[in-house]
């Protein structure tokens, strides 16, 4: 008998411990739920009388607007606690915090988070489902899913597919995510950027470095370029954005030097004209909005399936004993 | 151990069918406004053949779609296996008379199921089931309208629908003691 607990185990803390199989399950089961936001009545029962809480501990828009109307169109009952304005800023601890919301009978949090490894602290603190939608610099999830969901529609596949990350590597958990994702499911990763901002240790985990942007473009089948935190400049990361634009902007002008038709992704919010031009990001190859919409899908997914809705293997399916 | 015995074959299974088309253009008055309705998943290759009966038999074209009712289930809290939940793709609905087929009516609750998706899609003028097996079992005041075999069956038995399609051949079994 397929439990949830064997699908997917209580939390989603990132990618890393999930096996392809889990990773697979996910990508399958939001495939179904993409049709359910083309709906006139965008909205099924399957998560009616669930309470979530989404905890952002960080600013966010995409990530948290998403969650939410994911929740929303699975029924479920939706809470929103940003920071500032609650208890934590009153100095409240997270377990605490976390404690509260459970004493009013919740089932899941969402939560975002500035240090790593606060997803994986509260999972084991809490008796709730607990999804990681970013902590720190080490995973997240979610958007590492919706960009695999995002090029698996467009290749078809992901096994033997060549995706460069260019950018703020190190800083970067949308990059640690995609990274442990398309390595599992058999994709090359290639990691591109300024040696500043590379993770010293970033050949063990699996990936090709690609010191020049010109090389990434020739390597590889999509470019997912991440968003240059402005405030690493301060940090002395880099000289000046100009400079940065000049040596690893991605630009028309460049990829026009490519084999291929390269897929262009960003996970957002983009800098136009720092670490993407403008051309590039509303081109016929941009698939930016399309990973929003698929943002949703796979956030469906992923609450369905932690909420124990439970695959069975497909041959049982139709074989329903309860008609 | 379970025993299997084959109450329709794929002859029994064709004419039941055929006779099931035939009931649907009487009872609908022709073919106008009628939406034939799978049920993910052997529903909605009946569903195809029923169409391809009636328009031979009147010369429509009859629309048809497919219903997944999984994200509708009130079990979802139960510990047990549950299908992956399929694609879900419907033609208009509004005004139209809307034929649920599915392969075997028990319980009902994948009806009741169907019926709430059905009314988040649009507003039939009226809906009826269509089912291959009725055997009985209910749980829920549902009731088929048409019918191609009723099989009396027991609380451990389990009917199988088998379609070419999706098995390689046309059969119905019942399964004696298949849980205890």
């Amino acid at each position: 008998m397929t439990t949830a607990t064997a699908a997917l185990g209580k939390d989603l803390v990132g990618l890393e411990p999930l096996s392809a199989e889990q990773i697979r399950l996910i990508l399958d089961t939001a495939e179904p739920f993409k049709e359910v936001s083309e709906r006139s009545i965008k909205k099924v029962p399957a998560l009616r009388g669930k309470t979530i809480v989404n905890l952002f501990f960080e600013a966010s828009t995409r990530t948290r607007i998403s969650f939410e109307f994911a929740e929303k169109r699975l029924s479920a009952d939706t809470v929103n606690v940003a920071a500032s304005g609650s208890s934590v800023s009153k100095g409240e601890t997270l377990v605490d915090t976390a404690r509260n919301l459970e004493a009013m009978r919740i089932d899941m949090v969402v939560m975002r988070h500035g240090s790593s490894g606060a997803a994986r602290f509260l999972g084991e603190r809490i008796a709730s489902n607990v999804i990681n939608a970013g902590d720190g610099k080490h995973e997240h999830p979610t958007q590492g899913l919706l960009d695999m969901l995002t090029l698996r529609d467009h290749f078809g596949r992901l096994e033997g597919l060549k995706v460069a990350i260019c950018g703020d590597v190190l800083h970067s958990r949308v990059a640690r995510s995609n990274i442990w994702g398309l390595t599992k499911l058999g994709a090359e990763v290639g990691v591109c950027g300024p040696m500043t901002l590379m993770p010293r240790d970033v050949r063990e985990l699996g990936v090709t470095v690609l010191p020049r942007i010109e090389d990434a473009i020739q390597w590889a089948d999509a470019l997912n370029i991440l968003r240059l935190q402005l405030e690493r400049m301060q940090a002395g990361f880099l000289p000046s954005l100009r400079e940065y634009n000049r040596v690893f902007g991605v630009s028309n002008d460049r990829l026009s030097k490519a084999p291929k038709d390269l897929l262009i992704m960003h996970p957002g919010p983009m800098n136009r004209g720092v670490e993407i031009d403008s051309d590039v990001a509303d081109g016929p190859h941009s698939v930016i909005l399309p990973q929003v919409t698929n943002g949703v899908a796979v956030r469906m997914a992923v609450l369905y399936l932690l909420a124990g809705g439970t695959p069975a293997l497909a041959q049982s399916a139709g074989r329903a004993e309860d008609k | 151990m379970p025993t299997r015995t084959e109450i329709l074959d794929a002859k029994a299974v064709g004419r039941a069918l055929a006779r099931m088309a035939t009931e649907i253009v009487e009872r609908c008055r022709g073919t106008e406004g009628v939406v034939l309705v799978g049920i993910q998943r052997r529903g909605v290759p009946l569903a195809e053949r029923l169409k391809v009966l009636i328009d031979q038999a009147e010369q429509s074209d009859l629309p048809t779609g497919k219903l997944d009712i999984t994200l509708y289930r009130d079990d979802l809290q139960t510990v047990g296996p549950r299908p992956v939940v399929g694609v879900t793709e419907l033609p208009d609905l509004d005004g139209r008379i809307v034929v649920v087929v599915d392969d075997v009516l028990y319980t009902g609750r994948t009806v009741r199921a169907a019926l709430d998706e059905c009314a988040d899609f649009g507003r039939p003028r009226r809906i009826l089931l269509c089912v291959l097996i009725d055997r009985g079992g209910r749980e829920l005041p549902i009731q088929a309208d048409i019918v191609g075999a009723a099989v009396p069956t027991e609380e451990g038995d389990r009917v199988d629908v088998l379609v070419t399609e999706l098995d390689g051949r046309d059969a119905v079994e019942l399964v004696r003691g298949a849980r205890p």
